[in-house]
């Protein structure tokens, strides 16, 4: 499978990575690359194979559904690169 | 002897003995920094007064009895390791300005232990390569160089590369490092070191910047099997705050470095002999063999049929699920911000911006691999064919004890090769990235050097969560290499 310059910028808009015009045929020939090794992986059999998911085997855990952590405004808005008082700050989003 | 020599267990006995003080230990360490790391770009962030402050508190803990097992031990800690206070910066220009206000669970377990942080070191951005060329904060140098050739700087291996080589030249006793994909086995085995990638699970990963959730690992470098296993003690154990996080006992993992191999059943896979792998890394794993059946361990061929497509299935898992971790740098709550028309134009500029070109690059590619029409033929296949690879190894461990391969498929290389396709850089990480994949420990051991005279690693794979029969094998590695040899540019040197 090989990807046209049209489905890189679509990949590029999905990711939310600004793709400027003179970089997509680069990126296009990496990408194409990439995949065209991968695409090996299609000539296993996976019939009845039970994808692995998780990198263990230890199953998930449940736990309480309470809070346990919380009321820290500031910690969590010390790295903010714009706020307004508790909030963070960004462009107008609604007209 | 220069303070910088020591092992870190034999630091740990000569502050216990009085030798000398955490103070001074500290002190050495920070000089050897500052002469050597304009060079060698280890450090990222050196925290010179923080270590010396945490070196005199540890020495007045020492003082009054109530020594921890790192007890004012100088370490550095991988800058994607979040410190409360110090900036975590994950070698990208997107987290340049980032100070965490919390502690990685790993970082403080070493605190909680006694350990001084001498400062933070230097990784591929997002711990995303295998040369630590791809970090917003410049290049690692291996302190390593080839005897014919000594010129050429030599890359560290990736992605804990600033980890490798400060251990390896003597700027810290031990490191904290992760593994995705063979970013602690390889620049471990590049830089002459050992380091050890433990059972997924093993070790926390809260407060560790994610990179591929399934996969990532810490785990310590540090110069000998045995200070991998008192640093490992420390690192790990169970974490409410890691839903991954396995909640079994911690062994005493030093205890078993000395436990010997006799009678135990080392498997040699057939597919890890590769066309192209370099003769001297065929004879020194067959000198490996020999080394352990020497000592009274049985050697076995056995198969693991699925170890050709363990590289592709990972490079769509890991960037899969990269692409969904790193969708949280957009600029808005944390890190480097564009300044954009709209949202949309403020994330697409802060991010094209703030990741380098190897990063961006598995971003699109994990976006594609998710997009719609395309998750079945591409995330569920190499899901599935994950399973194949795990189902290798618990066959193959239903008949031996551990398993026992090259590291890498190459010694270290210059620092402007295998730049040009990313296919071929991805192509280091062969030996290392099934036990991502299968969630097993992967130990890398200094075991002899190629012709140039630069270090080669065996790796000895084990069970899950026997860490304890895989530093068992390392160790008895190590002490038949008898790997005494050092790099070029080292303190005290």
């Amino acid at each position: 499978m090989s990807l046209d310059t049209a489905t890189v910028r679509r990949i590029a808009s999905l990711a939310r990575i600004r793709l400027e015009e003179p970089e997509v045929p680069r990126m296009q020939a990496e990408l194409n690359g990439i995949l065209g090794w991968i695409e090996q992986l299609q000539a296993v059999d996976t019939e009845g194979v039970e994808p692995m998911a998780g990198g263990g085997a230890v199953s998930l855990r449940m736990r309480e559904d309470a809070v346990t952590d919380g009321g820290i405004p500031e910690q969590v808005l010390a790295n903010a690169p714009d706020r307004e008082g508790e909030y963070f700050g960004v462009p107008k989003v609604v007209e | 002897m220069h303070p910088t020599d020591f092992t870190l267990r034999g630091a740990i006995e000569a502050l216990n003995e009085g030798l000398l003080t955490s103070v001074e230990l500290t002190q050495a360490h920070l000089d050897a920094i500052t002469a050597l790391n304009p060079r060698l770009n280890a450090y990222v962030t050196v925290t010179a007064e923080q270590a010396l402050a945490q070196a005199k508190a540890s020495d007045a803990r020492r003082a009054a009895g109530v020594a921890g097992p790192l007890e004012g031990v100088p370490l550095a800690i991988k800058d994607l390791f979040c410190t409360a206070g110090v900036r975590t910066t994950a070698g990208s220009r997107i987290l340049d300005n980032f100070i965490p206000p919390y502690e990685s669970t790993v970082s403080g377990n070493l605190l909680r232990d006694g350990a001084v942080f001498l400062g933070k070191v230097n990784l591929d951005e997002f711990a995303m390569g295998s040369s630590n060329t791809t970090s917003a904060f410049g290049p690692v140098e291996n302190p390593w160089s080839r005897a014919n050739d000594p010129d050429t700087r030599l890359v560290p291996g990736g992605s804990s590369g600033g980890s490798a080589a400060a251990v390896a030249a003597r700027l810290a006793l031990g490191a904290t490092a992760t593994d995705t994909g063979g970013s602690i086995r390889q620049p471990a085995a590049f830089c002459g070191i050992a380091g050890i990638k433990p059972t997924y699970g093993r070790c926390s990963r809260f407060g560790i910047v994610a990179f591929a959730s399934s996969l990532d690992q810490a785990g310590p470098v540090a110069r000998t099997v045995e200070d991998c296993a008192i640093l490992l003690r420390s690192m790990a154990g169970f974490d409410p705050k890691d839903s991954t996080s396995a909640d079994v006992p911690v062994p005493d993992f030093a205890a078993a470095c000395a436990r010997g191999v006799k009678g135990l059943r080392i498997g040699v896979p057939k597919e890890y002999r590769l066309e192209g792998t370099p003769p001297e890394i065929e004879a020194l794993w067959e000198q490996g063999l020999a080394w352990l059946r020497e000592q009274g361990a049985e050697t076995v061929e056995i198969s693991l049929p699925h170890t050709k497509y363990a590289l592709p299935t990972y490079y769509i898992v890991a960037p899969a699920e990269a692409s969904s971790n790193l969708a949280r740098y957009d600029g808005v709550r944390f890190g480097r911000r564009e300044k954009g028309a709209d949202l949309k134009d403020l994330y697409e500029r802060t991010r094209a911006a703030g990741f380098g070109a190897e990063v961006r690059r598995r971003i699109m590619i994990g976006t594609y691999v998710l997009s719609a029409g395309y998750y079945d033929a591409y995330y569920l296949k190499a899901q599935k064919i994950r399973a194949l690879i795990k189902r290798d190894f618990d066959q193959a461990f239903a008949n031996v004890d551990a398993i026992v391969t090259p590291a890498t498929p190459s010694a270290a290389f210059g620092m402007d090769e295998k730049q040009d396709d990313p296919v071929t850089m991805y192509l280091n990480d062969v030996f290392t990235v099934t036990a991502n994949l299968a969630g097993l420990p992967g130990l890398s051991v200094p075991s002899g050097l190629d012709a140039q005279g630069l270090p080669l690693g065996l790796q000895v794979i084990g069970r899950a969560f026997d860490e304890e029969t895989v530093f068992a094998v390392g160790n008895a590695i190590e002490q038949a290499a008898d790997f005494t040899a050092l790099p070029r540019l080292r303190a005290g040197a």
